[in-house]
């Protein structure tokens, strides 16, 4: 079974979102997400100061496998895009949750509310 | 866990070793153990090993299989003059559309062992027997779905396997590349689909998974399918399929070299579609200069003009994304290339195939 922090938010689409404590959210995608995936060797990242809406493409993630888009969780500004894992795409499969991609400031601190918790995506998973 | 799909005799050992499975032409089938990245560079740099028992064996015997087969294939068997030289070829329709590509051993002239695709097998059968009954060929057909198959392959695979299965050692020593013998109820082929040194043993099925339990202990690394495919598009292989089908001629993806016309009294289904219709694509290698990946149905501009990949992924050798191209025939090796990425035009150069053999890259 895959990693499922409890402390995260996400997504259907696989994303895990950190609230942190400025409000800003940390995005990257699941475990789960990374062994579906298999080797992950390159990654595009959305440059910071762009708009997205909720649920927009905003990034590309490309395992040997296959390319695969990441979405905005809710809609906001990126801050800040992971350099290292652009160096080294590697480090998404070695730990998913460390492997942060990009930092959004949203648009409306409350939409956070809306994503799902460890169980609601436990659940999505294991359909 | 696809319970529709047929398992290999080795599917037990796949599942217990915890390979992620998948479903591939009807079969689950592992993808990796793990990480297909370290697969890939165990097959390059030590030995890896492949459960390759969903592709099937075809026994032909009878005193018109050489004959036969002449008429059946686009490559020559008249050409194998030594027993267990293998040769590789395509099947055609009589469109000259590739059926299935294959390989061939001829054990003696009356004798031979045929190994098909997994995806296409049940279609292979039925052409083949087909063509038996249409040209009254004095042959039997035999499928040999009691056989497992492995692929070991890799700078010490042949070292490894004898290691592991010394019955083996003393048949299949003096195997040259690209032949194969029987030894008992096994049948070991130097041959493979890596472009590494190896062996691909077909044997009884209820042999397989003491067989590769002892070549994991050899230190043989199991592999998936994963791997199998960044190997193969390293070694400038193509993929059934992806590469070539029965709507395409094998002159237009880069099978030329397979087909034999040089014995003109020889007639082949496909022939004269063949030498009606010239080729018009070449196929050649791209490697992305730019960052990202290419993959397959990606439209290529070449100062020639359009074409478009056939397969693409990331090199784990080179450690850039590589494709196989069918480009237009005046493109050539050294060309830089555009190539549409998901929207965004990269910049390619083309060269000739294959990228990597026996561990080195060459292209």
């Amino acid at each position: 079974m895959s990693n499922v922090p409890a402390d995260l938010k996400y997504t259907a689409s696989h994303e895990w979102i950190r609230v942190e404590a400025d409000g800003s959210l940390t995005i990257g995608v699941t475990d789960h997400a990374q062994e579906a995936l298999g080797d992950v060797v390159f990654l595009e990242l959305p440059e910071a100061g762009r708009q997205l809406a909720a649920g927009e493409a905003c990034a590309v993630i490309e395992s040997v496998k296959a390319a695969s888009d990441i979405y905005a969780p809710v809609a906001g500004e990126i801050i800040a895009a992971n350099q290292d894992v652009i160096d080294a795409p590697e480090s998404v499969n070695a730990d998913a949750y460390s492997a942060w991609l990009f930092k959004l400031k949203p648009a409306n601190a409350a939409d956070v509310d809306g994503l799902l918790d460890a169980a609601g995506y436990t659940a999505e998973t294991a359909q | 866990m696809n319970t529709l799909a047929r398992q290999t005799p080795l599917h037990a050992t796949h599942v217990a070793a915890g390979a992620r499975m998948v479903d591939f032409a009807g079969w689950d089938m592992p993808v990796n153990y793990g990480s297909q990245i370290e697969e890939h560079h165990a097959v390059r740099r030590d030995a890896g090993m492949f459960d390759v028992s969903h592709m099937l064996s075809l026994d032909l015997d009878g005193a018109d299989a050489t004959p036969y087969l002449r008429g059946l294939l686009a490559n020559d068997v008249a050409k194998l003059r030594e027993p267990g030289k293998a040769l590789y070829s395509c099947m055609l329709n009589e469109d000259g559309g590739v059926i299935d590509d294959l390989i061939v051993y001829r054990l003696s002239d009356t004798c031979y062992r045929i190994v098909v695709n997994a995806g296409t097998a049940d279609k292979d059968v039925a052409w083949m027997r087909k063509r038996i009954a249409t040209t009254a060929a004095n042959v039997s057909l035999n499928a040999r779905r009691d056989l497992a198959m492995i692929a070991v392959q890799g700078p010490n695979a042949r070292a490894k396997t004898w290691q592991a299965l010394p019955a083996l050692r003393s048949a299949s020593e003096p195997l040259k590349p690209f032949s194969g013998t029987a030894v008992g109820d096994i049948f070991v082929g130097r041959t493979g689909y890596t472009g590494e040194d190896g062996f691909e043993i077909a044997l009884p099925a209820d042999q397989a998974a003491a067989a590769w339990n002892g070549l994991t202990a050899a230190g043989v690394a199991p592999c998936g399918l994963g791997a199998r495919d960044t190997l193969r598009l390293e070694a400038g292989m193509n993929l059934y399929g992806q590469d070539m089908d029965e709507t395409v001629s094998p002159l237009d993806a880069g099978l030329g070299w397979t087909v034999d016309f040089k014995d003109e009294s020889r007639d082949f289904v496909g022939k004269a579609a063949l030498l009606a219709t010239p080729a018009s694509r070449r196929v050649l290698g791209l490697i992305l200069e730019d960052k990202g990946v290419l993959r397959a149905h990606m439209k290529v501009i070449t100062p020639a003009g359009e074409g478009e990949t056939t397969s693409g992924s990331f090199s784990p050798t080179l450690e850039k994304s590589v494709a196989f191209a069918r480009l237009p025939l005046a493109a050539e090796p050294g060309d830089l290339v555009d190539v549409d990425v998901r929207g965004r035009l990269l910049k390619a150069r083309a060269v000739r195939l294959p990228f990597v053999r026996n561990g080195k890259a060459v292209a």
